[in-house]
């Protein structure tokens, strides 16, 4: 940057340009560790690696079954309080399919937590 | 062969009495939750009688539990999820002495029994929910309503939300229920096809050999799976707390 013409100006003040420089480093480092800590920290027990990994592949298994099983009740309970025989229990069977989905995709962490924006 | 589902019957140990037609005892189950309960103060408490500053074993370990769990509480919940601690540290203790014991042979593990989970489990979901209403009123019910969805599938996808969070505590009980179930059942059914094998002789103890080693193995996965079990209830149950705590911004 310092070229040519402005070279043989800035000559004089070359320590106290090192000085300035490495000063700045030093802050952009802060900095740096300061903004990728909180990314560190999110992720915390996740940075020692396996039990969490474990646990999330331990999470999977259930959450997918435990949304359909919600579904099902629930519509099966709607079919007997309303006497709507088939209807509740497809739907609802379908619905709680989508939400176990919804589950597996969280707790994989593809789906975004729409909640959790902030 | 013997009975692999035999190891998980209710005894009565002590008949307590009566509450209407239905029989009160002290149950094995009770016997070991006790033994539990009882194991985790006399640990905690010997562990911290002599505070020092720099710790001794017990000490140490007990102090090592304490930041485990409250690591996990704070990188999921945030520190205002700091005060379910008591909760979480209860429950992530309990669950974990209780599958550690029922590894030892002859012992009874509570958590097979899926009224035990679904206690727990539920004690967490109404825990959040009672929190969530007492802390953000109705604002509780953002949690059903994501941001930036049209309008017109909104109804939809608050549904699909209700019910994902209505699995919670089915997914939360059973996980921990299933896996224990299972791998004691595994754990049995291996360990008798060792006793089946040797009633045959010679070739039967050398076959013997197979079944004991994956026995072996079993255990050390079993021990594994005890303690991932008890960090994963502990873990969810400040993922759910956190939803209380927090319902969207």
């Amino acid at each position: 940057m310092a070229d040519g013409k402005r070279g043989t100006g800035d000559r004089k003040n070359q320590p106290d340009d090192e000085a300035h420089l490495s000063a700045r480093l030093q802050h952009l480092g802060e900095r740096l560790n300061q903004v990728s800590r909180p990314a560190e920290n999110s992720s915390g027990p996740r940075q020692t690696a396996d039990p969490s990994a474990l646990a999330r592949g331990f999470r999977l298994s259930t959450e997918l079954v435990a949304g359909v099983i919600v579904g099902a009740l629930i519509g099966w309970l709607l079919d007997r309080w309303l006497g709507i025989s088939p209807w509740g229990m497809i739907v609802f069977l379908l619905l709680g399919f989508a939400a176990g989905v919804l589950n597996v995709m969280r707790a994989a962490g593809v789906a975004p937590d729409a909640n959790r924006t902030d | 062969m013997a009975d692999p589902i035999h190891q998980f019957q209710i005894v009565d140990l002590v008949p307590l009495g009566k509450i209407g037609s239905s029989e009160i005892a002290f149950t094995n189950s009770a016997l070991f939750m006790a033994i539990a309960v009882g194991g985790i103060t006399a640990f905690l408490l010997g562990a911290t009688s002599s505070r020092r500053l720099v710790p001794n074993r017990m000490q140490s370990m007990a102090e090592l539990s304490y930041e485990f769990v409250a690591n996990t509480i704070r990188s999921t919940a945030g520190t205002e999820g700091m005060r379910f601690f008591p909760f979480v540290f209860s429950l992530f203790m309990f669950i974990l002495t209780v599958n550690l014991i029922g590894l030892i042979p002859y012992a009874f593990t509570v958590t097979t029994h899926i009224v035990i989970t679904a206690a727990l489990s539920l004690s967490v979901f109404i825990t959040v929910l009672v929190y969530g209403f007492w802390k953000n009123g109705l604002h509780f019910f953002n949690l059903f309503v994501p941001k930036g969805i049209p309008i017109f599938i909104l109804p939809l996808i608050v549904l699909i939300e209700v019910m994902s969070f209505l699995s919670r505590p089915i997914s939360h009980s059973v996980r921990l229920f299933a896996n224990m179930l299972a791998g004691h059942i595994t754990l049995k059914v291996f360990a008798s096809f060792v006793t089946m094998l040797t009633a045959y002789g010679v070739f039967g103890w050398a076959g013997a050999v197979l079944p004991l080693g994956l026995t072996i193995a079993l255990t050390a996965l079993e021990m594994l799976v005890a303690v991932l079990q008890a960090y994963v209830f502990a873990i969810l149950t400040c993922i759910y707390l956190n939803d209380a705590i927090h319902p969207g911004h």
